[in-house]
C-alpha cells in the first residue's frame, strides 16, 4: 500500500516517508486489533458462569451396581458404584486392544467408583446407561443413542465413531462417601 | 441541464427532480425495465425472484415475531407458545416463518441445480456463482441458529451435535466450542447469541444478495441454451416479458407454501421439538432439519471425527471452485448428453443422502450414504474434469432467437424497438 | 422446446418438493414400531373443525383422571370458553383450585380461589416432586401432547387403548405395564382409562372406554392447537384466492408473451 502511494521522489527523502507510512499503518493495525479483541472476549465465558464450577456430591446413597447423573457446569456427570465383575471386565482389557488406551486404573481413584462427564466425546450426546432399563451397548457399558458410539464399564471408547474416551473431571475425595468435582 | 444533474427522462415533474439529483428512477428503469433478457427462459429462472421474495417473507415476519419472542432458556419456550396461543394471528407468523425456511430451501435448492444443469457458473459468471455460494452458507448458518431459538429438545441437541463439529479442530477446537457457547454447555448465553446472528445475518444476506444481482446485470443472465445472446433478435427487456412470467411462478410458489402453513404446518418439523429442552435427556434419535440432511449424512459418512467435518464442509467449499473443475466450453446441459447423464446421477445421489440423513446411523444406510458420498465428490472431482476433454458436445445453435422461431411465426421486429409504456 | 422445457422444469421442481418430503417423513417415522389403527376425528381433512361436545368431555375426563398426574401448564381457565363454555361455568371451574399468590400487604403469601386467567392448576409443584410420586418415571406436561409424539391424536388414542398383557417371553420391570404402542412396550403409566363409566357424563353419553378415550384425544388436540379451525378456513379461502389470482396472472403473461411466441 505505502508503496503504490509514494510517487517518484528523491532516492533519500522517499525512503523516509515510506518508512514513515509503513510504522503508521502498522501502528493503526496495532490498534485496530486492540479494539476487536474486547469483542471477541466477550463472547467467552463471563464471570458469573466460571463462578460456578465446582459441586459436591453425596455418594452413600448409591448401590453397588446403580448410578447417578450429577450435574457440574451444566454437564451430567455420571458416577456409577461398580460391581466386582464389571471392574473385572474393565480390567482384563488388553490395551492394544483400545482406540484411546488408557488402563482402568488410572481412569479411577477408587476402582469401585467411577466418575466422568457423561458427554460423548463424538458430537456431546448424552450416553445412555444410566438407568437399569438402558441398553448399555455391547462392551456393557454406556451406548450413545446419536451416532452408535459405544463404551465399556471403564467408559472407554470401543466402537463407532467417538474419538477418545469418556472425559475424566477433576474431582477429589472428601470422604470416604462424598466427592467434590471442579 | 444544470450541471452535476443527471439528466432524467421522467415525464412527471417531481419524479423528474427527484431522479436529476439522485437516478434510483433511471436505474431501475435500466435494471429491471428495459434490461435486455434472453427471450427464451424456462420457469427454472423463477427461482431466483422467489427467493428475494422469500428473503423479505422471511425478515418481515422475523421482525414481528422478535417483538413477542424472549430470548432466555427458561421462558424462551413458553414465548412461542405465546406467540401461537395469545398473540393476534401469531400462530400465523410463526408457521409462516418456520414453513418459510423451508420453502427457502427448496427454492434455493431448485435455483442453484438450475445452475448445475445450464452451466449459469462457468465464464464469465464464476464470481456470480461464488456469491450465491456465500449466500447459500450465511442461508445455512441463519437456519440452524433460527432452529435453536424455540428451544425445543431438537433444539438443543441440533446446536451441541453442530458446535461440536467444531471440537474436531486440531488444538484450538475445544477452546472454540467454550468460545461459541459462552460457556460449558449450550446454555443460556448461546440462545442469547444466537438470537442476536440470527436477527443480523439475513440482513447480511441481504447485502450479499444486492451484489449476486448487481454481479448478474454486469454479465447477464445465462439461458436454457448456454449460448451468449447475439443482438436484439435474442432478447426481450425484462418488464413486462419476465415480470409477468414471475408472476406466475411467483403465484404457484404462494399456493405450495400455503398449503404447507394452513394444512400441514408441522409436517416438515420433528415432534421433538414441542418438548422443551432438557440438557440431561438426550432425544433417541437426533435429526436435523429436512434441509441439512445431506450434508449430515456425509458427516456421518466417515468414521473419523476430523474427517468426517472436514468432508461435510468440503461438499461446500468445492462448490466454489467449481467453474474451475468443469472444463467443458459448453454450458448447457442440453448439449452435453454424457454429462447430463452423471449430472442427475448427482441428484440422485443428492436425494439419496437427504434420505440416509434422516436414517438411524445403522446398516444398510452407512454403507449407502458411502457410496452416495463418494459419488458426491467424485462428479466435482473426476467426472466432471475429465468429460470436458472426452465428451463430445452436441452441436449448439447459431443464436438465441433461431431455435426459438423453429416452426414459429416471423421475427417479431417490433417487439425490440417498441418504447417501454411502463416504468 | 419451450412447452417442454416448461413441463421439464415443473417436473424437476414437484420433484424436489417431494424429495423434500419424502426427506422428513421417514425421519420421523422412525421411531414407532407398530402401526397405529386408524381412529376417524372431526378435526381432520382441509375443512376439520372440533366437536366442541366431544372436547367438553374430554376437559372433563382430564379433569377427573388425567389431572390427577398431568399439567398442562400451557393452558388458562378462560380458553375452555373456546370449547363453548359459559363464562360462570370457566369461573366456577377455575374456583375449585386453589392458586398461590403474593405478597400481600404484609409480605405474606396466600393462597385464593382460582380466576379464569389463572393457568390450568399442576398437580406437583416440580419435576422432582413429580419423579418422587411416580416411581422416578415423569408424567410430561400434555399441552402440546398431540403435538409433540408421532401420531399425534392417533398415537393418544393408540397409547389409552393398547394396554394389555405381556406377550410370553417378555418380563416386565418393576412397577411398568405393557403397552403395545408405547415406544419400548414399557411405560410406568398404568392403564387410566379401564372401565366403562368411569367419569359421569353430564350430556347423557354413554361413557364406556372408546368414547371417554376419543374425547380426551379430541380435547387434546384442541388444547395443543387451539388455532387448527381459524388456520384451516384461512387456508381454504388462500388457496381459492391463489387459483383465481394464478389464472389471471398466466392470462397476462400470455398476453404480453403472445407477440414473442
Amino acid at each position: 500500500m505505502a508503496d503504490s502511494m509514494a510517487p517518484a521522489a528523491p532516492e533519500d527523502g522517499g525512503t523516509r516517508r515510506d518508512f514513515l507510512q509503513l510504522v503508521t499503518a502498522s501502528f493503526a493495525a496495532v490498534g485496530v486489533g486492540a479494539l476487536v479483541w474486547p469483542f471477541i472476549s466477550s463472547m467467552n465465558p463471563a464471570r458469573d458462569v466460571l463462578a460456578l464450577s465446582t459441586t459436591e456430591v453425596d455418594l452413600s446413597p448409591i448401590a453397588v451396581g446403580s448410578a447417578i447423573t450429577a450435574v457440574w457446569r451444566g454437564k451430567p456427570i455420571f458416577i456409577r458404584h461398580r460391581t466386582q465383575k464389571e471392574i473385572d471386565e474393565a480390567r482384563a482389557v488388553p490395551l492394544d486392544q483400545l482406540r484411546d488406551p488408557q488402563t482402568d486404573q488410572s481412569r479411577v481413584k477408587k476402582a469401585e467408583w467411577l466418575v466422568m462427564v457423561g458427554i460423548c466425546t463424538h458430537l456431546g450426546c448424552v450416553p445412555l446407561g444410566q438407568k437399569p432399563t438402558d441398553p448399555k451397548g455391547p462392551f456393557d457399558g454406556w451406548f450413545c443413542p446419536c451416532h452408535g458410539s459405544a463404551y465399556d464399564s471403564s467408559g472407554r471408547i470401543r466402537q463407532g465413531p467417538a474419538p477418545t474416551n469418556l472425559a475424566i473431571p477433576d474431582y477429589a475425595f472428601e470422604s470416604d462417601t462424598k466427592i467434590r468435582i471442579g | 441541464m444544470a450541471s452535476g444533474l443527471h439528466e432524467s427522462d421522467v415525464a412527471n415533474p417531481v419524479l423528474r427532480w427527484i431522479d436529476a439529483r439522485l437516478p434510483i428512477i433511471s436505474m431501475m428503469q435500466k435494471e429491471y425495465g428495459t434490461f435486455p433478457t434472453p427471450r427464451n427462459f424456462n420457469y427454472f429462472w423463477n427461482f431466483g425472484a422467489l427467493a428475494m421474495v422469500n428473503l423479505l417473507i422471511m425478515i418481515a415476519t422475523g421482525v414481528f415475531l422478535a417483538m413477542n419472542y424472549t430470548p432466555h432458556t427458561s421462558m424462551a419456550f413458553d414465548s412461542v407458545e405465546r406467540i401461537m396461543r395469545d398473540v393476534n394471528f401469531g400462530w400465523l407468523l410463526r408457521y409462516v416463518h418456520a414453513n418459510g425456511a423451508s420453502m427457502f430451501f427448496i427454492v434455493v435448492y431448485i435455483h442453484i441445480w438450475r445452475g448445475l444443469y445450464y452451466g449459469s457458473y462457468k465464464a464469465p459468471r464464476e464470481l456470480l456463482w461464488m456469491l450465491g455460494v456465500v449466500i447459500f452458507l450465511l442461508m445455512m448458518a441463519t437456519a440452524f441458529m433460527g432452529y435453536v431459538l424455540p428451544w425445543g429438545q431438537m433444539s438443543f441437541w441440533g446446536a451441541t451435535v453442530i458446535t461440536n463439529l467444531f471440537s474436531a479442530l486440531p488444538l484450538v477446537g475445544p477452546d472454540i466450542v467454550t468460545w461459541l457457547w459462552g460457556g460449558f454447555s449450550v446454555d443460556n448465553p448461546t440462545l442469547n447469541r444466537f438470537f442476536s446472528l440470527h436477527y443480523l445475518l439475513p440482513f447480511v444476506i441481504f447485502g450479499v444478495v444486492f451484489l449476486h444481482v448487481a454481479a448478474l446485470h454486469i454479465t447477464g443472465s445465462n439461458n436454457p441454451l448456454g449460448i451468449d445472446p447475439k443482438g436484439p433478435q435474442d432478447t426481450v427487456p425484462f418488464h413486462p416479458y419476465y415480470t409477468a412470467k414471475d408472476s406466475v411462478g411467483l403465484v404457484a410458489y404462494f399456493a405450495v407454501f400455503a398449503i404447507l402453513v394452513f394444512f400441514f404446518p408441522n409436517m416438515l418439523g420433528h415432534p421433538d421439538n414441542y418438548i422443551p429442552a432438557n440438557p440431561l435427556v438426550t432425544p433417541a434419535h437426533i435429526v436435523p432439519e429436512w434441509y441439512f440432511l445431506p450434508f449430515y449424512a456425509i458427516l456421518r459418512a466417515v468414521p473419523d471425527k476430523l474427517g468426517g467435518v472436514a468432508l461435510m464442509f468440503g461438499s461446500i467449499a468445492i462448490l466454489f471452485v467449481l467453474p474451475w473443475l468443469d472444463t467443458s466450453p459448453v454450458r448447457s446441459m442440453r448439449f452435453r448428453p454424457v454429462a447430463r447423464i452423471f449430472l442427475f446421477l448427482w441428484l440422485i445421489a443428492f436425494f439419496v443422502l437427504l434420505y440416509c440423513g434422516g436414517k438411524p446411523p445403522e446398516e444398510p444406510f452407512v454403507t449407502i450414504a458411502r457410496v452416495a458420498s463418494a459419488y458426491y465428490f467424485l462428479y466435482f472431482l473426476v467426472i466432471l474434469p475429465l468429460l470436458g476433454r472426452l465428451e463430445r458436445p452436441l452441436p449448439l445453435p447459431e443464436s438465441i432467437a433461431r431455435p426459438v422461431l423453429r416452426g414459429g411465426g416471423p421475427l417479431p421486429a417490433g417487439a425490440m424497438s417498441k418504447p417501454m409504456e411502463k416504468a | 422446446m419451450p412447452v417442454k422445457a416448461t413441463l421439464k422444469a415443473i417436473a424437476v421442481a414437484a420433484g424436489l418438493l417431494a424429495g423434500a418430503g419424502l426427506g422428513a417423513l421417514p425421519a420421523r417415522a422412525a421411531g414407532g414400531e407398530t402401526a397405529l389403527p386408524h381412529v376417524n376425528f372431526s378435526f381432520d381433512g382441509l375443512f376439520g373443525h372440533f366437536d366442541r361436545a366431544s372436547a367438553q368431555r374430554g376437559f372433563q375426563v382430564y379433569k377427573e383422571v388425567c389431572s390427577n398426574c398431568h399439567s398442562m401448564h400451557l393452558l388458562s381457565y378462560r380458553n375452555l370458553r373456546e370449547l363453548g363454555l359459559s363464562e360462570a361455568q370457566v369461573r366456577g371451574i377455575a374456583a375449585t383450585v386453589q392458586v398461590k399468590d403474593g405478597p400481600n400487604d404484609e409480605g405474606e403469601m396466600f393462597e385464593r380461589p382460582g380466576r379464569p386467567s389463572d393457568r390450568f392448576h399442576s398437580p406437583f409443584p416440580n419435576e422432582q416432586a413429580a419423579r418422587a410420586a411416580n416411581n422416578g418415571a415423569l408424567p410430561p406436561d400434555l399441552s402440546l401432547i398431540t403435538k409433540a409424539r408421532e401420531g399425534g391424536a392417533q398415537y393418544v388414542h393408540a397409547l389409552l387403548t393398547g394396554y394389555e398383557d405381556p406377550p410370553a417371553g417378555v418380563t416386565l420391570m418393576p412397577g411398568m405395564n405393557y403397552n403395545k404402542y408405547f415406544p419400548g412396550h414399557q411405560i410406568a403409566m398404568a392403564q387410566p382409562l379401564s372401565a366403562e363409566g368411569q367419569v359421569e357424563y353430564t350430556d347423557g353419553t354413554k361413557p364406556t372406554v372408546e368414547q371417554m378415550v376419543e374425547d380426551v384425544a379430541q380435547f387434546l388436540t384442541w388444547a395443543a392447537e387451539p388455532e387448527l379451525e381459524q388456520r384451516k378456513a384461512m387456508g381454504v379461502k388462500m388457496v381459492l384466492f391463489l387459483v383465481i389470482l394464478g389464472g389471471l396472472a398466466y392470462a397476462v403473461k400470455r398476453k404480453v408473451w403472445a407477440d414473442v411466441h
